[in-house]
């Protein structure tokens, strides 16, 4: 029998969470200063949850490893944040929103998840504004809205292409109060190393302090991971450069199941990759295509300026193939559309890897001031880099890989398989089901941090009141710290020739050809092997200079790219085990006469939850079935 | 091209620091500033020496990590840029880059080019937040934000905290980062509740971490990668006078 | 209120406002100085000794001298301060975009005040406790003090005494383009429009003040030697 109990309450779709908060197990206010819970990660979910679980009045200790809790990547989020508020009385409802991701997730996300996300989606808009987030107003003082791709209502809120930044910057203000009343203390600068289980229970973690390279110990009566996405592991990615997947294969090592490890978004609108030294690819926001349209030359090869070829000389592919939602099709739709006309010999640009995303019409139509107010700091981004200017000339496009649908597996209590470990925002495998809909990551993250956790961490913890914090002399806690050591050690006493970034480039190859926007059986096999032999080599010549114990920048960077490899062995076979084409996931073999992607519901209408089996073994599937009561589950068309 | 690279060296916060000579071959003017650094520490590790520490992550100047003093700029040349876009094109062959680390009381240098910028952190804790609780927020249409005062917050909301201002005033003042916040705030009404409260906490922490004073040179201005105006400071200024004269502690 | 004096911006805010102070009074100065430039001196001397024998000045005298006391230590106090809030110097001097005055204005104060010092040597000092000629425009009813006649004095013999006045000038000229404008951001008298604006309007004062008292020297020097 598998350990996959999803937890979901009964009744009604639209009663369940109602229900679920009016029948909970609470813990009371003067109890709650008893209880300690630890918060890993700043971003948009872990802001806001160690922020309000402080408020609340629990004692909260947050980690993050970089030097300020603002810093999370969470800051460079662009477009917007979806709500159903039907501000503009266009149809939008609660429902609408659920039945979008549903869809836009290619019916491989849970119902019961997902609408609880719809129906919280406008309480973080009002908190959000309540913190003092600047959203783009009307001139009657009203919030504004954008359309995002997906959908066909216009219920994106905004702050210019900054979003992310203000909505982050509530959540991180929100908590730097809560640290100013001494409800909530800030450890930054520190990275997690793993996690500690006592009795099956999470109860605290290690963490590794960047500046003096001591290792710590820290207790709490649970533990909450906002740890973010692992797009990074393509190298190339839309993702800071040191986001990472480590403190999820910690959880994984500890008996966290991994949750559809190989959904992984790749981004359809990034500056194209440039020149070989580069480290990381920038997003171009998706609220871009609001305006700009998409296309490449009808002629293969046609290397005319593009201002030089005529309309009737444009393939619009976007809008030629789907024409009822045009250039504002999903990003899993709009890469693989970009893929194929480069595949094709009709990409642009000096490597033939991009297309044209072009405001001409729209410059023409709504004039320079409009479209700057709009997307002014996208514009001037986009000149800095590639050094052109897209008022004049239109920008290139690429796919990049982007955000990561999957993560560790959690039920409706968004807790994972270890009991008192919970997984929020990017880190768990969410709602998104195969392909996350634009403007809904922040959504969902900044959702489960203010209005979600503080209600399912209370609901665990009301059974622990009378548990004291567990000692940090305990023999977990020890055992837990001399691992993490040894593990550190070892990196250190190799000794070799190549860098732990070397290696991070060549996996990011290794994944993005054969596991990136198209994957076959073929590819996928030789990935595996091909990893195999990577991770030989790391552990056999990889090189740090310096000590553990000071700031040892070479250092982290290891343990990143050693977790990575470990996790891209998971995704690989991730992606093997899903024989069908299902949102960002698009197998070769699995698509059908239109080359579009054809997903096989009788077979693989479940959440994959991997569990860990130890060091070079296989690991073991566990299967969620997928019920949709509350939707007719049909192809997606964006025809 | 080829460049020389003069650069801070400090083991450790209590160390010592000194200049270190490096030339390094085969930049391309393509790359960006920060990638030449990564191609610097690649050589570096592998002629076994030391590379050198900086901070930097999402390479979209938004997460304001990065803080380069590069040739007498922070975040080196370029209006409204942060170290991380930076290109190697706007440098020549055979230049000599000089890269320091930001200079002030109130941000240590850790290790080479990494400083502890901790205090910013400090001066938020002291005020610059709305004191909601989730779950209390009112509707967010019920206060209504005129475009123009929505705009202006966004304008000063847009501070990536990196600390240029810090290190390009002459005075290592903290008063455009303070300023930024503080203004957001007073212009929404939401803020404008504990404004007075809120202008008199940061100001007086920002005195007490050791940032000297504003005399108005505009630097900051010039230096801020989201280029956030010294209006902002009058406005602290004003939100400031006015709570000193009317808030009664 | 308390925490005001001490606090960066309020010690900012007394620079501001003292400095408001110092230059009214200079627009004062030198409206009473340019009537050096008309006729024969009567207009001046009579001027200037209703200046000086207006009961009002008791008052005002001491006040001034305080303004110039205030500005000066609170100068020092907050260069001081903002000298340590950087123990380590950069190696290469910071190059962002800002008017030289605005960075030396510890300096110019300083030159501006050793020539102040001079100045006051020179007339204020011998008005007050010094032998100035006595001169009677009708008749020997009242007599003034010739204080045209010392100011003129002083000009057209020494010609370094004019160089030195308009040095002070100069000083005082670059003091007060960044100090005209900075008095009124520091008071929070400026937003987005008014920086520009007020930053020429500091220009357009600045020439005024410094031109006007650069003037005076000149004129002296040009009608007595040509």
């Amino acid at each position: 029998m598998s350990k996959l109990d999803a937890k979901i309450p009964e009744g009604p779709l639209a009663e369940k969470w109602a229900k679920y908060k009016a029948t909970q197990k609470l813990v009371s206010p003067n109890n709650r200063k008893k209880l300690d819970i630890i918060v890993v990660g700043t971003g948009i979910a872990g802001s806001p949850a160690a922020a309000s679980l402080a408020e609340m009045g629990y004692n909260v200790k947050v980690f993050c490893f970089q030097d300020s809790a603002r810093r999370a990547h969470s800051v460079a989020a662009q477009g917007g944040i979806n709500a159903s508020r039907n501000n503009k009385n266009d149809g939008d409802s609660v429902y609408r929103l659920f039945y979008d991701m549903i869809k836009g997730g290619d019916y491989r996300a849970r119902e019961a998840n997902v609408y609880r996300a719809a129906e919280v989606s406008s309480d973080i808009i009002d908190q959000l504004t309540a913190q003092g987030v600047p959203f783009a107003r009307e001139y009657g003082g009203t919030l504004a809205n954008r359309t995002f791709g997906g959908v066909q209502v216009s219920r994106t809120n905004y702050a210019q292409g900054q979003t992310g930044q203000q909505v982050l910057l509530g959540g991180y203000s929100a908590l730097k109060r809560q640290v100013a009343l001494g409800k909530a203390t800030m450890y930054s600068r520190q990275q997690m190393l793993d996690i500690v289980v006592i009795d099956g229970k999470a109860r605290g973690i290690i963490t590794r302090n960047l500046i003096t390279g001591e290792i710590e110990r820290h207790a709490a009566h649970a533990v909450v991971l906002a740890t973010g996405g692992y797009g990074t592991i393509y190298y190339l990615s839309t993702l800071a450069v040191q986001s990472n997947g480590s403190a999820a294969m910690a959880a994984y090592r500890k008996g966290a199941f991994f949750g559809n490890p190989s959904f992984i978004q790749i981004h359809p609108t990034c500056i194209p990759v440039l020149n070989e030294y580069q480290s990381k690819l920038t997003l171009m926001s998706e609220s871009l295509r609001n305006d700009g349209r998409i296309w490449v030359p009808k002629a293969e090869g046609d290397k005319r300026k593009p201002k030089d070829i005529p309309d009737e000389e444009r393939d619009y592919f976007l809008e030629r193939r789907y024409p009822a939602f045009g250039n504002l099709v999903p990003r899993d739709v709009a890469s693989r559309a970009a893929k194929e006309r480069c595949d094709n010999g009709f990409g642009v640009g000096k490597t033939g890897l991009a297309v044209y995303l072009d405001f001409r019409d729209a410059l023409a139509k709504q004039g320079k001031k409009v479209i700057k107010g709009k997307y002014g700091n996208l514009f001037a981004m986009y000149e800095k880099i590639t050094g052109e200017v897209p008022y004049e000339t239109p920008m290139m496009i690429y796919p990049a890989g982007h955000y990561t649908m999957g993560g560790l597996w959690v039920d409706y209590n968004l807790q994972t398989t270890i009991p008192g470990l919970f997984a929020i925002g990017e880190a768990n495998f969410s709602e998104h089901g195969a392909n996350r809909l634009g403007a809904s990551a922040l959504m969902q993250g900044a959702g489960d941090g203010y209005f979600i956790a503080p209600y399912t961490v209370s609901n665990y913890l009301a059974d622990e009141i009378s548990t004291k914090v567990p000692s940090t002399d305990s023999q977990e806690f020890i055992e837990a710290e001399k691992d993490a050591k040894a593990v550190l050690d070892k990196f250190l006493n190799i000794k070799g020739t190549q860098t732990a970034t070397s290696f991070h480039k060549r996996l990011g190859q290794i994944m993005w050809t054969h596991s990136g926007m198209q994957r076959n059986e073929e590819g996928l096999k030789k990935a595996l092997m091909e990893i195999a032999d990577l991770k030989k080599e790391f552990w056999s010549d990889l090189i740090i200079p310096g000590t553990a114990n000071e700031i040892n920048q070479e250092l982290e960077k290891a343990s990143r790219v050693a977790d990575f490899i470990d996790l891209a062995i998971l995704i690989v076979n991730d992606a093997l085990n899903r024989k069908e084409s299902c949102g960002a996931h698009f197998r070769e073999e699995s698509r059908t006469e239109g080359g579009e992607a054809m997903r096989i519901d009788d077979k693989y209408s479940f959440v994959a939850a991997w569990e860990y089996q130890g060091i070079d073994k296989e690991p073991k599937l566990h299967k969620e079935d997928l019920k949709f009561e509350n939707v007719e589950v049909k192809v997606r068309s964006y025809k | 091209m080829k460049i020389k690279l003069n650069i801070w060296k400090q083991a450790n916060a209590k160390a010592k620091g000194k200049f270190e000579k490096y030339e390094l071959d085969g930049v391309d003017a393509e790359m960006s500033f920060l990638e030449m650094l990564d191609s610097l520490n690649e050589k570096l590790i592998k002629e076994g020496k030391e590379p050198v520490a900086y901070e930097h992550d999402c390479h979209e100047a938004i997460c304001g990590c990065c803080s380069l003093y590069i040739n007498g700029h922070p975040h080196g040349p370029g209006k409204e840029t942060a170290t991380c876009q930076v290109h190697m094109r706007s440098f020549k062959d055979g230049d000599t880059i000089t890269v320091e680390p930001w200079r002030a009381k109130s941000f240590p240098v850790l290790k080479d080019l990494m400083t502890d910028r901790n205090a910013f952190d400090k001066l938020m804790s002291a005020g610059g937040f709305v004191s909601i609780d989730a779950g209390q927020a009112p509707d967010a249409n019920a206060n209504l934000v005129g475009k123009i005062d929505a705009d202006k917050a966004f304008d000063a909301a847009a501070c990536i905290g990196c600390g240029a201002c810090v290190a390009a005033c002459k005075n290592s003042s903290a008063t455009l980062f303070v300023a930024a916040k503080v203004s957001q705030l007073a212009l929404l009404p939401q803020g404008k509740v504990e404004a007075k409260r809120r202008a008199l906490n940061m100001v007086a922490k920002m005195d007490e971490l050791g940032f000297g004073s504003c005399t108005n040179t505009g630097a900051c201005e010039a230096e801020c990668p989201k280029g956030i105006g010294i209006d902002f400071i009058a406005k602290l200024n004003r939100e400031y006078l006015c709570a000193s004269f009317s808030e009664s502690e | 209120m308390s925490k005001f004096f001490t606090s960066s911006i309020g010690q900012k805010f007394f620079m501001s406002i003292t400095g408001v102070f110092l230059m009214l009074f200079l627009m004062v100065h030198l409206t009473i100085n340019s009537l050096l430039l008309f006729g024969d001196g009567t207009l001046f001397n009579e001027a200037a000794n209703f200046m000086s024998g207006n009961p009002l000045m008791k008052v005002i005298e001491p006040v001034l001298a305080l303004g110039f006391i205030l500005h000066i230590i609170y100068a020092g106090y907050i260069t001081l301060k903002n000298q340590m809030a950087r123990p380590q110097k950069y190696k290469v001097a910071i190059k962002a975009k800002a008017s030289w005055a605005s960075k030396n204005m510890y300096i110019l104060g300083g030159l501006v005040l050793i020539f102040l010092v001079i100045h006051l040597a020179n007339f204020f000092w011998k008005i007050k406790f010094g032998t100035v000629p006595i001169i009677s425009y009708d008749g020997g009813q009242t007599e003034l003090h010739d204080v045209y006649g010392l100011v003129a004095g002083v000009f057209k013999v020494w010609w370094w005494y004019d160089a030195l006045y308009i040095a002070g000038a100069i000083f005082l000229f670059l003091h007060l383009t960044h100090g005209f404008w900075s008095a009124f951001q520091t008071i929070g008298w400026d937003n987005e429009k008014w920086v520009s604006r007020l930053k020429v309007i500091a220009y357009i004062y600045a020439t005024i003040v410094a031109g006007g008292f650069a003037f005076i020297p000149l004129y002296f020097l040009i009608k007595y030697i040509v």
